[in-house]
């Protein structure tokens, strides 16, 4: 399999995941389960028909729970009045499955249109560059060389923190897909120009040229599909960097606000050490952060280390 | 050489330049300023401490002051500590430049030598081990590495959580310098790991692959013929050669290093620029975010220009390239 068919794959399963995600959680990932603050992940257990014991609340002080044995409840799908959470609770009592769940929407799916909205540009700028050469060569490139020097984080803490501490969450989305896209077209941007202004030279493009063919047709038939199996490499390396970039802003308290669930915002439960150290599973997002990266650079990475070295 | 020095030089100002003054104004343009959070007596209190602060001028005032300032490397004074910029900055632009250092130089022993590790060892089951857990490590951004890593060091105790320093421990308070340099190097290890794994992970996949190549060069094959053992032939001959597409990776690590840093910082209360900044965006403290804007882009700035000041040195057709 090519590289730049697995990139897409890629992509695809990571966007039906954002989109039916929500949709498989257990539980309204706003809900709060009274008396199950920090109550922590259940386990199927085999011996009972791998159905699970509820937790009981034993002390409210200590957030401390015992797990009655005497009783069984089915999958938290299935389950009735009592709660299953799968990956524990967090601090008001939401299901944190649920809600890693529902914040793929938001954190996977920004990731993810990042991904198509700087690809898209920085394709598109690219070819420019790279087709017509001369003064707009000059110009997109030194503009993408601007962008690619900048202390990306600073700019895009100063860029948020001009903006009121209270949006909407839509208006976040928004906001950040632009930021995103603005310091991710470069990448993209410079390895299409290379790609194009290698292939305008070629044997095979120079014919179709002197055989009457016009720019558009050149570009749809010859120069971009020679660049499409780089884009798609280049543009899914970008993804967990997307998504690091929402959970950081939101961490600091610049991005989503906390009643929005993303991976971002749920993380901002692991900033006491304390309850870290109490109540690890609140670092389930980190998890799912990780499996993200790893997904990707399991995929791709090897295209892109022989990239590195030649 | 000088001219491509130069250009050099200019370009790195512009850039730190631009983005000092784009913090600035951005700033000044934001809803709110310093004297927000605070409880005045009366509005003509408030109004007092604002034109102390120059915050009722117009904003090309109050730019061409901070402008007029800063090069002549007066940033103004924070409204938040009640402290000059400058001081502030350089405090904490020191302590990022320990965190980085010592990330950098964990990342370069432990990628480098399990590179030149799993090269040499290519199909044993050593290698494939370190192999997997590379690409562990470069799947674990420092966001998800502090995070772990303050976790294990909370439950274990094998390292102090959080700060720099401990309470109550510091030059000022009259402890020896070992005591304080002893205390520092306890606190470094959870921040620094979290910098440096990804990038030893980087360095190991690049350096693996190029000693790898380097190795299959007949040169090589040729030295061992003479009777040359294997590990000087790697020392002496394959490694020099391999080095190149490694120390290619510097200008990455710079930015990834810097970027990183923020993170760590913010996670575990390591006192440097990044945090600086958050609290300064935080309090609208104007003069802070330039400052500490101008820092950040000034260290990224030499950090990028001392690599490609290197590489020209070492490289004619980089300066004869532009």
């Amino acid at each position: 399999m090519t590289s730049a068919r697995r990139a897409l794959i890629l992509l695809g399963v990571l966007g039906t995941l954002a989109v039916i995600g929500p949709w498989l959680a257990p539980y309204d990932p706003a809900t709060t389960h009274r008396g199950y603050w920090h109550a922590p992940p259940m386990w199927p257990e085999p011996g009972a028909g791998f159905a699970f014991h509820p937790v009981v609340l034993e002390d409210r002080l200590q957030e401390r729970f015992a797990v009655d044995r005497t009783r069984t409840v089915g999958w938290p799908w299935t389950a009735g009045e009592e709660p299953v959470f799968l990956l524990g609770a967090d601090r008001s009592g939401h299901d944190v499955f649920s809600r890693v769940l529902a914040g793929a929407r938001v954190s996977l799916g920004l990731g993810i249109l990042a991904v198509l909205g700087a690809t898209a540009l920085g394709t598109l700028l690219g070819t420019l560059a790279g087709a017509r050469g001369g003064a707009t060569d000059d110009l997109v490139m030194r503009v993408a060389d601007f962008v690619l020097v900048l202390p990306v984080l600073y700019v895009v803490l100063v860029l948020r923190a001009v903006l009121p501490l209270v949006l909407s969450p839509g208006l976040v989305f928004a906001l950040m897909l632009g930021i995103f896209v603005l310091v991710g077209w470069p990448l993209v941007a410079r390895g299409v120009r290379a790609l194009v202004a290698r292939e305008r030279s070629q044997d095979y493009v120079v014919a179709a040229e002197a055989a009457g063919a016009g720019a558009g047709h050149l570009l749809r038939h010859h120069l971009l599909p020679a660049c499409l199996g780089h884009v798609a490499v280049q543009a899914s390396l970008l993804l967990p960097g997307f998504i690091l970039a929402e959970a950081t802003l939101s961490y600091l308290g610049l991005g989503f606000p906390d009643t929005v669930a993303t991976w971002g915002t749920m993380l901002r439960e692991a900033a006491d050490v304390n309850e870290l150290s109490r109540f690890p599973w609140t670092l389930a997002p980190a998890a799912a952060i990780f499996a993200v990266t790893l997904v990707t650079n399991a995929a791709l990475q090897r295209d892109s280390d022989r990239e590195i070295t030649t | 050489m000088p001219t491509y020095t130069a250009r050099r030089i200019v370009l790195a100002l512009l850039l730190v330049w631009a983005v000092a003054s784009a913090a600035f104004v951005l700033t000044r343009l934001a809803p709110g300023d310093a004297t927000m959070g605070d409880l005045w007596e009366s509005a003509e209190a408030r109004d007092a401490a604002r034109r102390r602060l120059g915050l009722d001028q117009p904003l090309a005032v109050q730019y061409g002051r901070w402008l007029a300032g800063a090069v002549r490397l007066d940033f103004g004074e924070s409204s938040l500590f009640a402290r000059p910029v400058a001081d502030l900055v350089g405090e904490r632009a020191v302590n990022t430049a320990i965190l980085a250092t010592a990330a950098l130089l964990i990342a370069a022993l432990l990628g480098v030598g399990a590179g030149v590790y799993t090269a040499t060892h290519a199909g044993t089951w050593g290698a494939r081990a370190a192999r997997a857990v590379s690409v562990l490590f470069l799947s674990t951004p420092p966001l998800v590495g502090s995070l772990v890593l303050v976790l294990i060091a909370a439950r274990t105790g094998w390292a102090p959580v959080g700060g720099m320093s401990s309470a109550g421990l510091s030059s000022a308070a009259g402890a020896s310098g070992w005591a304080c340099w002893i205390d520092l190097l306890v606190h470094l290890p959870v921040p620094a790991l979290a910098l440096a794994l990804p990038l030893a992970a980087t360095l190991e996949r690049v350096q693996s692959q190029s000693l790898g190549e380097a190795l299959a060069q007949p040169f090589v094959r040729a030295t061992r013929a003479r009777g040359v053992t294997m590990g000087e032939a790697v020392a002496r001959h394959a490694w020099p050669v391999s080095l190149g597409p490694v120390l290619g990776l510097y200008g990455l690590m710079i930015g990834a290093l810097f970027s990183g840093s923020f993170v760590v910082e913010v996670m575990t209360a390591w006192p440097g620029l990044g945090r600086l900044m958050v609290e300064a965006l935080r309090a609208r403290d104007l003069f802070l975010v330039a400052g500490t804007a101008a820092a950040g882009a000034a260290c990224l700035a030499v950090g990028t220009l001392v690599g490609d000041l290197v590489h020209a040195a070492l490289d004619p057709r980089v300066r004869e390239a532009r």
